[in-house]
């Protein structure tokens, strides 16, 4: 029974040994290099097949939240809509703004799309299952999450047209501003886990108390508050609604997107779901105990089944939130991040702090969620205080 | 408190997308080409001719030829010639009569000046064709359709409009007599 289990749980680490079995007569080199290509083409296929579910599952949430059907006319339930979208965005004109600057303009989807699939790599998405394994994973994933802010500039810039560059100026400006909270709401998690390894961290969140409740970093007050902020600012960073302003369709037409038709939108399109599978995998990894089962005795159940059910909750919830939330503006997005997130990150730092101090007992972790609570109750406070004008008097219109 | 007003719309998404599912008349949408709809009695759109019988020629269509609705038509989309017998005498039937509802506006003016009760407005809204000009173009033989299927679309107005047609043919009667 607990070989079946096992081997459940390690099938596609046995498939992918089985597949490098039949190259044992080759020099190691090609072996490594076969190795990598196997990872490479296991992260695209599932994370492309994600892709393409979640764009019709998104649209059939959304029509559900306001109480309609949604897309059920292509196939079964509307599942083979992807393709119907997929075939229909290949056969588009491709179209290049006559003043747009062309090599730049071609690359920018490219160099879009790269970070977010590199940023896929770190995750382990079960037991042995990281398709590219390093020490400082948490740091890579932050250092190549932020070139998309390169590749939408590039974007904006070379498309030669207002509402590309004043999308892209703004996409600039919050995903630099957010991208602080967001790292310093990893810093706690690094802190008590002691390493910038995503293996060590998914490691440092096993075993469960009373068999029942799991060591989950999301579970402590420290961990609860930083995994909000860290929520928040992923959904800035994938440009997700509310934070959608920079292709605020309103205002901004399609922000950076604008100039861009075709496969190359499609692959920007890509890219936004790919940066928000990131985030959200990346989520799951620091704070909700990456691969492992939520309680002992479901542990039988295979650890990449586990990792995709929280993905597919936090995918969720992004949808959700997207069905409730109108878009802010530019500079309700800077002050929250300035004036709320950034506090509330240090805080966590502070408050992981004084529970590694007191060794995570009950002490700590009463005194840890007094911290995160009055600096969040200060700060509602502060920033809730509501500017109390007092009616404007006319001298000379009366 | 940041973020309670979140919470608040979060749980009035989450009750509409959960009852959606489970209760049936918060789905108001009709599933168009499998459901229909029924059509209110006076939706209209374009104009038809009623003959009355079975005979959609000279002695059943009621146009007279007068012309009356091509002159009024504000769009201009009527086109009709008169019948002529081999001396070149007019006749009180059209040779022609073609309606091009591409420019028809629906504005049912030529039903308000028809003397005849010959043209009426039809409900007939599944009108796409795989030719731009000859599938939108209705000659005499498409428009004319029974005075039956004018009691079928809409019954009230068509049996008011026989009981004014039988009073003055009552009246026209008595007259003569």
């Amino acid at each position: 029974m607990t070989r079946v289990i096992d081997g459940l749980d390690q099938i596609f680490v046995i498939a992918k040994a089985f597949l490098l079995s039949l190259l044992a007569w080759a020099p190691d080199w090609v072996v490594q290099v076969v190795s990598s290509f196997v990872n490479i083409a296991a992260v695209l296929g599932v994370f492309l097949v994600l892709f393409a579910l979640i764009s019709v599952f998104e649209r059939k949430i959304l029509a559900r939240i306001q109480n309609r059907y949604g897309p059920n006319r292509v196939g079964p339930w509307g599942l083979l809509q992807p393709a119907a979208d997929g075939i229909k965005m290949l056969v588009k004109e491709d179209i290049v703004p006559g003043g747009a600057d062309k090599a730049v303009h071609f690359l920018a989807p490219i160099a879009m799309v790269a970070p977010a699939i590199l940023a896929l790599g770190v995750i382990p998405y079960g037991r042995n299952m990281t398709a590219f394994s390093i020490d400082a994973g948490i740091l890579f994933f932050f250092a190549v999450g932020s070139a998309t802010e390169l590749a939408v500039f590039m974007a904006g810039w070379s498309s030669n047209n207002k509402y590309s560059m004043l999308g892209a100026m703004r996409a600039i400006a919050q995903m630099v501003s957010y991208e602080l909270p967001l790292v310093v709401t990893v810093l706690p998690v690094v802190m008590i886990a002691g390493s910038l390894s995503p293996d060590r961290i998914v490691d440092a969140q096993s075993g469960y108390l009373l068999e029942i409740i799991p060591k989950w970093f999301v579970l402590t007050p420290w961990g609860a508050a930083a995994f909000l902020l860290f929520f928040t600012a992923g959904l800035v960073e994938s440009n997700r609604t509310p934070f959608d302003l920079p292709e605020g369709e309103s205002e901004l037409v399609a922000g950076h997107m604008t100039e861009y038709s075709g496969f190359k939108y499609a692959t920007f399109f890509m890219a936004e779901y790919f940066g928000m599978f990131a985030v959200n995998g990346m989520a799951v990894t620091l704070f909700l105990g990456g691969w492992h089962a939520p309680c002992a005795f479901l542990q039988f159940i295979p650890s990449w089944i586990w990792f995709f059910s929280k993905l597919s909750v936090l995918l969720f919830t992004c949808i959700w939130i997207r069905g409730t939330l109108p878009r802010v503006r530019i500079d309700q997005t800077m002050k929250l991040a300035w004036t709320f997130m950034l506090p509330m990150a240090f805080t966590c730092v502070i408050s992981a702090a004084v529970w590694h101090f007191n060794s995570g007992g009950i002490l700590g972790w009463v005194e840890s969620l007094l911290i995160v609570a009055l600096v969040y109750a200060g700060l509602s406070q502060m920033l809730g205080a509501r500017k109390h004008l007092s009616v404007r008097t006319y001298r000379f219109a009366e | 408190m940041i973020g309670a007003g979140i919470v608040k719309g979060m749980a009035v998404t989450a009750r509409n997308f959960i009852g959606s599912y489970f209760e049936k008349d918060r789905l108001t949408t009709v599933q168009y080409p499998e459901q229909r709809d029924e059509i209110a009695e006076n939706y209209r759109n374009f104009p038809f001719l009623v003959y009355d019988g079975n005979d959609p020629g000279p002695a059943g269509l009621r146009c007279t030829s007068c012309k009356i609705c091509e002159k009024e038509c504000p769009p201009q989309c009527i086109f009709i010639i008169q019948d002529r017998d081999e001396k070149g005498k007019a006749l009180k039937h059209p040779k022609v009569f073609d309606i091009d509802i591409s420019v028809c506006m629906g504005c049912q003016i030529c039903v308000e000046v028809c003397p005849f009760e010959s043209i009426k407005m039809d409900k007939r809204f599944e009108l796409s064709g795989t030719d731009r000009f000859k599938a939108l173009l209705l000659h005499k033989a498409d428009l004319a359709k029974s005075n039956d299927y004018y009691h079928q679309i809409r019954p009230t107005e068509a049996a008011a409009v026989d009981a004014a047609l039988a009073e003055a043919a009552a009246k026209k009667k008595a007259k003569a007599a």
